[in-house]
Parts: structure tokens; C-alpha cells; sequence
């Protein structure tokens, strides 16, 4: 197929999940931007002043990225896993799957639908934490980067959480006893230097802990990873649930007989 | 060359179940073609593997002499297919449907448009083109399928029991549609239940059953094979005995309605000679049922006592 012809399936894939999620702006967008909010109240404006500073930083400004960073992951995935799986149980994926359109478009458009709605909840949840505190940017373009791997990454897993879902309770296990339990572990609320080391060792195979920390380098200039090995684990890890995505499509598991 | 041509297809699924027996079947450019057997038969196996949404065990498919293990996105450009189930989001509006299926095909919106309101009004449908698509009936939802499945315009059209559920009016509007498509040089390949619609429609026929095709020929050399047809016989007065018919399997169904057996080397005017000269009369006179249905019935029988 010629670019253009590729093109148009894959937009018109983008299309459709951006017009979904934001139909239903209710469910995708309103909610994080709550939830997000109460964080900011409790941790921030409430406990926040009894705890002090936290590697130098107002425990608030240490950690509106991680909050922001954690809307960022849960809306990315969310997107993907229950669009596609919705396709999937409702069968409209067959309009897809008989059409002459390659996997990794089907990948991609849906993976930008994931990324798409990841950066409007981040810029959402930005937006209220202006209100609580007065963000930095240290570096705009790590900072972006950053966002852009993470949204992938967790689009991707979303990807393939939905291909193996036979079931609604398929799709909500993963994301409350996988990811919630990461996210939290991930150093959002805390240094990881705070931890015993044994359990600094545990963090590091932590993928969270990477993603928090790098966008909390590129707003503060503070991390607890060298920045160049939370990169290169980004990157393994968008390789690797790339590769897995795509090997499960040609393979038609969970969409094919 | 021919629009479809399988090739000892086999399917077994993950259950050990063979669906598919290692079938062969050639369906000519331009043809009508009917492809019947009971549930379960290994129809819809058949256009899943076609349609690139089943994975076939082993055997070879060509659409339009494109392989569909090395030439996959031409097969599919060729094919159009009106599946069994609702396909479609639930949530979306018919217009967006189409027109999303025509961006999945690589066409630009502006001809989609197009096409989308020539197969939508077709179909009756523009009218309802912003209505979300769980508001249709089930008849408007299967068209909708139908345009669906038209907006890249391919060279073959797949329809899986495209007629359940649909009223007699509309499915016969949909026959003369789809008559019309097969006149424009589309390939209407055609699964269904009412043997009737097979029988009106279609030149050529493929009978399967159990994963094998147990027939393949014309629908006229098809039924030459009737060797025998049931007839009800309606009368006008009430009789509480049938006379002897000259050795004919008759039985009376209730006192006005006769059920009788004739063979084709038989004479249907012995029947009637009969009911003259027991001053028996005939109002009316109607088959059992469908041709190809009392054929259809005899293959499959035939099909049981060989398995």
C-alpha cells in the first residue's frame, strides 16, 4: 500500500477513538481532573505542610509530577484496553480485520488514541495543579519525551491486555492489581532513597519508577535515576510491548478462530 | 478466472473440531452462487477463511486469482462482506459506519461520502444517516451491513444469511437489489436458510455439510435430480376416505386436504382422473414445500447414512 493509502486508515482509526473518548468526555476526561484534584487537597495542601520538603522541594512540587505522570498512565492504558476490547466484544474489530489494512496501522491508530487521551487528561491535571502550586519546567523537551514514551508504553500494554481479554473482569484486573500497585510503588508519593535497599532493589524492575522520575527531572531537574538509564529503559520497554503487539496481531490471537 | 477458488481447505479449531474437510470450490466471475447446509456445516468457516477473519488450517484460497497467503490486501479489496452477526459499533451513526469502513479501505472521504449516499439511499437508509445505529430495526441494520460492505465497491460480494429476520417485503427488496448488483457484473456469493431465496436467486449451488461438500453444480441440474414431489391437494366438499390413487403414497391430512407422493415418471392426470370419477373435486393444488428444499433434505439425509 502507498503512504496515502495507509494514511487514511490509520486517521480514520484516530478519528474514531478520539471522537469516542471525548463523546463520553463524562467517563474519560472529568474524572482524572477529580481525582486528580483530591490528591493535590489531601497530599498536597493538607498532609503536604506536616511532611515538609522532599529532596529539597515543597512536598507538593515533589509530587504534582508523579500525579500528573499517573493520570498519564492510567488514561493511556484505559483508552486502548477498552476500546479495543470493546471493538472486540461488539465484533466491529471485523470491519477492520477484513479490510486490507496492515497490523501496525490497527496498532498505531489505536496506540495514538491512547496517546491522544493520555496528553489531554495530563494537560487537564496540569491545568489543576496550577492551582495548587507553581509548576517548573526544567527541560521541556525531556519532559515531553517522557509523556510521549510513557503514553506509548502503557498504550501498548493496554493493546495487549485487551488482545487476551475474554471477559469485562479481563480488562479491570490488570489495571487493579498490576498497574494501581506499580503506579503507587513507582516513587510518586516518595524518594525511592526513603526505601531500605532491598526494597530500592525491588523498585528498579519497577517500570513506573523510571517514567516518574524522568518527567520529574524534566519539570524539577530532580531524580533518583540517572536520566539516561530511565531512557533506555523506556525504550526496551516500548521495543519490547511493541514487538509483542505486533506478534500477537499477525497472529490473530484473541481476534481471530 | 475464477472470482473464488478454494483449494482442500481444511479447519480444525482449537477444540479438535474439523470444520472443514478439505472442500474445493470455484465460484465463476459474475455468478450468483448459493452456498447451503445445515447449522454448523462449516458455512460460515468457509467465508470467515475467505475474509481474512478465520485462520485456515491448511489448502489454498484465491480471490480473483489473489492468494490470500501471499497476496492478502488484494483479496480483501476484491471482497465485500454482509456477515451473519451485527457487526457494527452500537454507538456509532450509520453514516459514520460507512464511512469508516471506506477509510479502512484507503478511500478519501469525499468519494466515501459519495458512495455513501448512493448505497445508503439505495437502501433507504440516508434519510436515517445520523440516527445511531442502535435506534434501527433489524431489517434497516442489515442493510445498513449490506451498504457497509459496498462503499469500496469490490468485485465480489459475501452475504452470510443476509435475510434473517427480514419481513417478506423487504427481503424481497433486497433480492431485486441484489438481483440488480449481479446484473452490474458484481459476484454475489449467498449462504441461507430459506432455500426458496437460493432457488430464485442463484444460477450456481454448493451444498455442505459436516465440512464437506456433498454438492456442487448448477441450480438447474440440481433440480432435474428431483426424482419425486409432495403435493397438497385442497378440496371443495369434506371426505372421510381417500379412494385408491393407483398405488400413489397418499394420505389424508384432514377431510378437505390431501397429501400425495408423485414420482416424476408418474402422471399427475391419473390423480385428477381418480378424483373425477369419485366425484371428488379439487379447489386448489400447492407443493409440500420448496423444490430444492425436498432435494436439499434428501442430500443431507443421504450424507447422514454414507458418514
Amino acid at each position: 500500500m502507498s503512504t496515502q493509502s495507509l494514511f487514511i486508515p490509520f486517521s480514520t482509526i484516530v478519528i474514531k477513538e478520539v471522537s469516542r473518548f471525548t463523546r463520553i468526555w463524562v467517563q474519560t476526561i472529568l474524572p482524572p481532573a477529580i481525582s486528580m484534584t483530591l490528591y493535590f487537597v489531601i497530599f498536597g495542601g493538607l498532609i503536604g505542610p506536616r511532611i515538609g520538603t522532599m529532596n529539597g522541594f515543597d512536598y507538593i512540587d515533589y509530587i504534582a509530577p508523579g500525579i500528573i505522570m499517573m493520570s498519564i498512565i492510567n488514561n493511556s492504558y484505559a483508552n486502548v484496553v477498552s476500546s479495543f476490547y470493546g471493538a472486540k466484544f461488539q465484533r466491529h474489530i471485523e470491519e477492520m480485520l477484513v479490510a486490507p489494512i496492515p497490523n501496525f496501522i490497527i496498532l498505531a491508530g489505536f496506540v495514538t488514541g491512547g496517546i491522544v487521551r493520555g496528553l489531554m487528561v495530563g494537560a487537564v491535571v496540569t491545568v489543576v495543579a496550577l492551582f495548587f502550586t507553581n509548576l517548573q519546567l526544567h527541560s521541556f523537551t525531556i519532559t515531553f519525551a517522557v509523556v510521549l514514551m510513557t503514553s506509548i508504553v502503557f498504550s501498548l500494554a493496554g493493546m495487549i491486555n485487551a488482545i487476551f481479554a475474554n471477559k469485562f473482569d479481563d480488562i479491570s484486573i490488570i489495571p487493579t492489581f498490576v498497574l494501581t500497585p506499580l503506579i503507587y510503588l513507582g516513587g510518586v508519593f516518595y524518594s525511592v532513597d526513603l526505601l531500605p535497599e532491598f526494597w530500592q532493589k525491588v523498585s528498579a524492575f519497577n517500570p513506573v519508577l523510571y517514567m516518574v522520575n524522568a518527567f520529574r527531572y524534566g519539570m524539577l531537574g530532580e531524580s533518583d535515576i540517572s536520566i539516561v538509564h530511565a531512557f533506555i529503559m523506556l525504550i526496551v520497554f516500548t521495543i519490547t510491548l511493541l514487538i509483542i503487539s505486533l506478534q500477537l496481531l499477525s497472529r490473530g490471537v484473541g481476534i481471530k478462530s | 478466472m475464477s472470482a473464488l477458488e478454494i483449494k482442500n481447505l481444511n479447519k480444525v479449531y482449537s477444540n479438535k473440531f474439523a470444520a472443514l474437510k478439505g472442500i474445493d470450490l470455484n465460484v465463476n466471475q459474475g455468478d450468483f452462487f448459493a452456498l447451503l447446509g445445515p447449522n454448523g456445516a462449516g458455512k460460515s468457516t468457509t467465508i470467515g477463511i475467505v475474509c481474512g477473519l478465520v485462520n485456515k488450517t491448511s489448502g489454498t484460497v484465491k480471490v480473483f486469482g489473489h492468494d490470500i497467503d501471499t497476496d492478502n490486501d488484494a483479496a480483501k479489496a476484491c471482497i465485500g462482506i454482509v456477515p451473519q452477526e451485527l457487526n457494527f459499533s452500537q454507538f456509532e451513526t450509520c453514516l459514520r459506519i460507512v464511512l469508516n469502513q471506506g477509510g479502512y479501505y484507503g478511500i478519501k472521504r469525499r468519494i466515501a461520502m459519495e458512495r455513501a449516499e448512493k448505497y445508503l439511499g439505495k437502501l433507504g437508509l440516508w434519510e436515517r444517516r445520523n440516527e445511531c445505529s442502535r435506534n434501527l430495526s433489524g431489517g434497516m441494520k442489515r442493510r445498513l451491513m449490506i451498504a457497509r460492505a459496498l462503499i469500496h465497491e469490490p468485485k465480489m460480494l459475501i452475504l452470510d444469511e443476509p435475510t434473517a429476520g427480514v419481513d417478506v417485503e423487504l427481503r424481497r427488496s433486497m433480492w431485486d437489489f441484489l438481483i440488480e448488483l449481479n446484473q452490474q457484473g458484481i459476484t454475489i456469493v449467498l449462504t441461507t436458510h430459506y432455500l426458496e431465496e437460493a432457488e430464485s436467486l442463484c444460477k450456481n449451488i454448493a451444498i455442505i455439510d459436516h465440512g464437506k461438500i456433498v454438492e456442487d453444480t448448477s441450480m438447474k441440474q440440481l433440480l432435474s435430480k428431483l426424482d419425486k414431489e409432495t403435493f397438497f391437494f385442497d378440496l371443495v366438499d369434506p371426505i372421510n376416505t381417500l379412494p385408491d390413487l393407483n398405488g400413489l403414497k397418499s394420505k389424508l391430512i384432514d377431510p378437505t386436504t390431501v397429501e400425495i407422493e408423485i414420482l416424476r415418471k408418474d402422471n399427475i392426470n391419473q390423480v385428477f382422473d381418480v378424483f373425477s370419477n369419485n366425484n371428488i373435486n379439487v379447489c386448489s393444488m400447492r407443493n409440500k414445500s420448496n423444490r430444492l428444499e425436498e432435494l436439499f433434505i434428501d442430500l443431507l439425509s443421504n450424507n447422514i447414512k454414507t458418514d
